[in-house]
């Protein structure tokens, strides 16, 4: 990456948080020191197409709700990949928009950064406004997903998911996640994902088990009235693979019930990725996210679309 | 309690190696079955498929370098033969062993794939399922272990 690009990556997420800037700019030198030290200044994108999975809502690789153990972009264990990524999610009521870049070096730690807007469509929460920014990173332990066809060992990783809640627009006085009865407006989720890559079947598994205290990943804070201690929640993938351009898939994602005001459901999600190249991935989804909050009991349903560029 | 000693450790080996004799012989029941050969088309398609792998080869720039000093007629042969005993088919690779044959070429991840990604522009061009070109490169990705040494 040269200054330009790293400059033109950095001013594309606009920051207006001193972390968020501060994070942005560690991650183009990451990426250029690395680029200097593998194999001339080229990524070699010499992964496998699809293989590095996609982003998903939090920013980490992986499918549209689920961490996998993958690690972004097409570089593999001698070079770098980054990609950047616009996902949008609207259902009856509310709508999630996030954008945000993550990098993989050397196929081994992926350092991802991702910023959420939650906005609330009918009335009165018609003006509701919750930002979120998480930082995330993830380490691959053992295994290789293409690569160890002939065992059952997965490729695993182990991620960390640092997440800060900005706090909350157009509701009056309540401005902060804290006042709906969260105890923290930030955390960190912690995660161990298995990635197995059946090419036999043409089928992709995923399970993943990850440590988390966030209501509704953090949109709603951390802990609350109901609880406040880290819970184990299984998350899990299955994807099947029709050529090396379309990939189908479901997810299902387990989450905690800690908030008196949201009576917290289980996310699921089914979804259809295509990769026209190495560079672009467009995947469209059908997520179902229960009801958001008490006081709008009606099950969440919608679609899922999720942009990404890189190499 | 009694700790085991080297007698009883006898019965829990043989049964070890029972367990292992069970599993293993589904694994060579499974070498018997051609289907995998025979959804790939045979010999004929197999041969043609390994030629346009390695005219892809050739003109990758990736990849090209590597083949400077190889017989391209007597590889395209080998790897027909791998292929076709690796799907089941009745032939017997008749090569050096992997390790041997790619030991100094200092080829990385990159490169094998790359010559994946040819033999995937292969078998489209002759019309196989994805769902069969995943069967074989099952069989082939392990090879990594030993073709990539850089």
């Amino acid at each position: 990456m040269t200054d330009q690009q790293a400059n033109k990556a950095s001013n594309s997420l606009k920051p207006r948080r001193p972390l968020m800037a501060i994070s942005a700019c560690a991650l183009a030198m990451a990426s250029s020191v690395v680029a200097a030290e593998t194999t001339g200044m080229m990524p070699d994108m010499g992964k496998l197409m699809a293989t590095a999975g996609v982003i998903q809502v939090e920013g980490a690789s992986g499918g549209g709700l689920v961490p996998w153990a993958t690690i972004t972009g097409y570089g593999t264990r001698d070079s770098y990949g980054a990609n950047v990524h616009y996902t949008y999610a609207g259902t009856q009521d509310y709508t999630l928009a996030s954008y945000g870049v993550a990098v993989g070096i050397a196929d081994r730690v992926e350092l991802s950064v991702a910023k959420q807007r939650f906005t609330g469509s009918q009335a009165p929460l018609n003006n509701l406004r919750i930002d979120q920014d998480t930082y995330g990173i993830k380490v691959k332990l053992a295994g290789d997903i293409v690569y160890d066809q002939d065992t059952w060992m997965p490729q695993i990783a182990a991620g960390m998911m640092v997440k800060r809640n900005n706090g909350i627009g157009g509701l009056g006085a309540v401005n902060n996640v804290k006042l709906l009865g969260a105890k923290d407006d930030s955390g960190i989720d912690y995660y161990l994902a298995a990635t197995k890559l059946l090419l036999d079947q043409s089928l992709l598994v995923n399970a993943t088990v990850r440590a988390t205290k966030a209501n509704q990943m953090g949109i709603l804070g951390f802990g609350g009235d109901k609880g406040d201690r880290y819970q184990a929640m299984l998350e899990g993938s299955v994807a099947y693979l029709l050529n090396r351009k379309w990939v189908v898939g479901a997810e299902y994602r387990m989450k905690p019930r800690n908030l008196a005001a949201d009576n917290e459901k289980d996310y699921y999600d089914a979804f259809v990725a295509w990769f026209p190249s190495k560079n672009l991935s467009l995947t469209l989804a059908y997520v179902s996210l229960g009801d958001i909050t008490v006081y709008n009991p009606k099950r969440q349903d919608g679609v899922y679309l999720s942009v990404q560029a890189g190499f | 309690m009694k700790t085991p000693t080297s007698k009883s450790g006898w019965p829990r080996c043989l049964a070890v190696a029972a367990l292992l004799l069970m599993t293993a012989l589904p694994v060579q029941a499974q070498k018997a079955d051609d289907s995998l050969y025979r959804d790939l088309g045979g010999l004929e398609v197999l041969t043609r498929v390994v030629d346009d792998t390695l005219a892809l080869a050739l003109a990758d720039v990736r990849i090209k370098d590597t083949f400077k000093d190889t017989d391209m007629k007597r590889l395209a042969k080998l790897i027909t033969e791998q292929f076709c005993e690796l799907s089941g088919g009745p032939c017997k690779y008749s090569g050096d062993p992997m390790k041997e044959v790619h030991q100094g070429l200092a080829l990385n991840n990159m490169q094998f794939n790359a010559l994946v990604e040819d033999l995937q522009a292969a078998m489209d061009k002759s019309n196989i399922p994805s769902r069969t070109q995943n069967k074989l490169l099952a069989l082939l990705a392990p090879m990594q272990r030993t073709v990539v040494t850089k």
